[in-house]
């Protein structure tokens, strides 16, 4: 690892003005992807600003179905909410997948989307329930936070402060991952929102996580698994690497988009 | 070079280090606690498991300066007054081991499993539990029957102490 600056931040205050204060830093959450990543020296960032301290970031909060996840919350925490398994249980369960035991005690879910790795569970999670995702200065659609492979919409300096969602009527999330790593080869969400049907798939898009379309249609007339049969995956924008073609993950995406539709009951 | 304070296995400790300094390497080089165990370069095989603050965290993927002002166990802290863990003994009575590399970590996620999931293990969660342990020797069986067998064990001394 190369060297860096370590920073300790009390407020999200304290934070945005350290982070402006050192150009080429970076905010550190849980650190599961960063500091893997600055082991490998792929990222050298001069100066690391800690936001795991800042107690305003952590917490679920739940008032009537309106859900509120502070963006240092860290995946186990997630998972093993029983308020939030009451009226959302799917994101409960993607959350208690991520990786492995260990990472979910320190990952959170502020630094897996303002990350967004393509094959990452929580980008599918909140785009399928229509989430907004809060910053230090504005609010985003899910639709518009998420804009391609690792890029997102947050401005230089732009940290998450918090994700809320109504609580769909029902949703349910399969993934199929990848044996080493638990990254996500192909991961739906679907979600019967009060805005309607939302599908979204992460792993396998080459642009990142995106929404199903032909899915959604499909499953607003009629929302069962066996809806999804006849309904096309089009291979032609779907990653390809040593694990899985294009061909293989499009056929993923059904059958994990089946599964999730199976799960919401 | 930054100071960090650290109570580990019930001792304050502090030492100084630089900001890259990563968990594991204080512990082992700073702390003389060498236990815990550096098997990969990658944060997949989970040699380096420690407790922090309670939860089971890779000391390899958490810089020191993060860390500091936590409470920190390592398998140094689980055995008490000269006799074994409940886990540890397990793991002796069940061949839980080859080469013993992977132990640290693989004794430190089992205490961390059976402490938020203690009597209601399965095979099925065990083998889910250790998602984040890579062992190059067992093949694991004898790793999952030792962690149920210290979890029956566990959960009886809870029942004679109520």
């Amino acid at each position: 690892m190369y060297a860096t600056s370590y920073h300790r931040a009390s407020s999200v205050e304290d934070a945005v003005r350290l982070k402006s204060a050192n150009e080429e830093g970076k905010y550190l959450s849980g650190g599961m992807t960063l500091i893997s990543t600055m082991k490998q020296r792929l990222a050298a960032p001069s100066d690391l600003i800690d936001l795991r301290h800042i107690p305003t970031l952590r917490g679920i909060s739940i008032d009537g179905r309106k859900v509120t996840i502070g963006a240092a919350t860290p995946h186990a925490d997630v998972a093993a909410s029983r308020e939030l398994a009451a009226i959302c249980p799917a994101i409960c369960k993607l959350a208690g997948h991520i990786g492995d035991p260990h990472v979910r005690h320190m990952g959170t879910i502020g630094g897996s989307i303002a990350n967004n790795d393509p094959a990452a569970d929580y980008p599918a999670g909140l785009l399928g329930l229509g989430a907004t995702i809060v910053t230090d200065r504005r609010s985003l659609s899910a639709d518009d936070f998420f804009t391609g492979l690792f890029e997102t919409a947050l401005e230089e300096g732009e940290m998450v402060t918090s994700v809320t969602f109504e609580a769909p009527e029902k949703a349910g999330y399969a993934k199929f991952n990848n044996p080493a790593s638990r990254f996500a080869m192909t991961g739906v969400f679907a979600a019967k929102t009060a805005g309607g049907i939302r599908v979204a798939v992460t792993g396998a898009g080459a642009s990142g996580v995106f929404r199903h379309p032909g899915f959604e249609q499909a499953l607003a007339s009629n929302w069962s698994a066996d809806a999804l049969s006849n309904v096309a995956v089009d291979a032609s924008n779907l990653m390809a690497d040593m694990h899985a073609n294009a061909e293989y993950r499009a056929n993923l995406v059904k059958v994990m988009a089946k599964r999730a539709v199976a799960s919401a009951g | 070079m930054t100071k960090v304070t650290l109570t580990v296995n019930g001792r304050a400790m502090s030492g100084e280090c630089e900001d890259r300094t990563l968990l594991v390497h204080f512990i082992r080089e700073k702390l003389g606690l060498t236990g815990t165990h550096v098997g990969c370069d990658t944060t997949q095989c989970g040699a380096c498991v420690v407790h922090m603050d309670g939860h089971s965290v890779k000391s390899c993927s958490i810089l020191a300066v993060q860390a500091s002002g936590s409470t920190i166990t390592t398998i140094e802290g689980l055995a008490g007054q000269g006799e074994l863990h409940p886990v540890q003994a397990a793991f002796k009575e069940h061949h839980g081991l080859q080469c013993g590399f992977c132990t640290p970590g693989m004794v430190m996620t089992a205490v961390d499993l059976i402490n938020r999931e203690g009597g209601t293990l399965t095979e099925e969660t065990v083998r889910a539990g250790l998602e984040g342990n890579i062992c190059r020797c067992t093949g694991y069986h004898n790793i999952v029957k030792a962690i149920l067998a210290a979890d029956a064990e566990m959960a009886t001394g809870r029942q004679a102490a109520e």
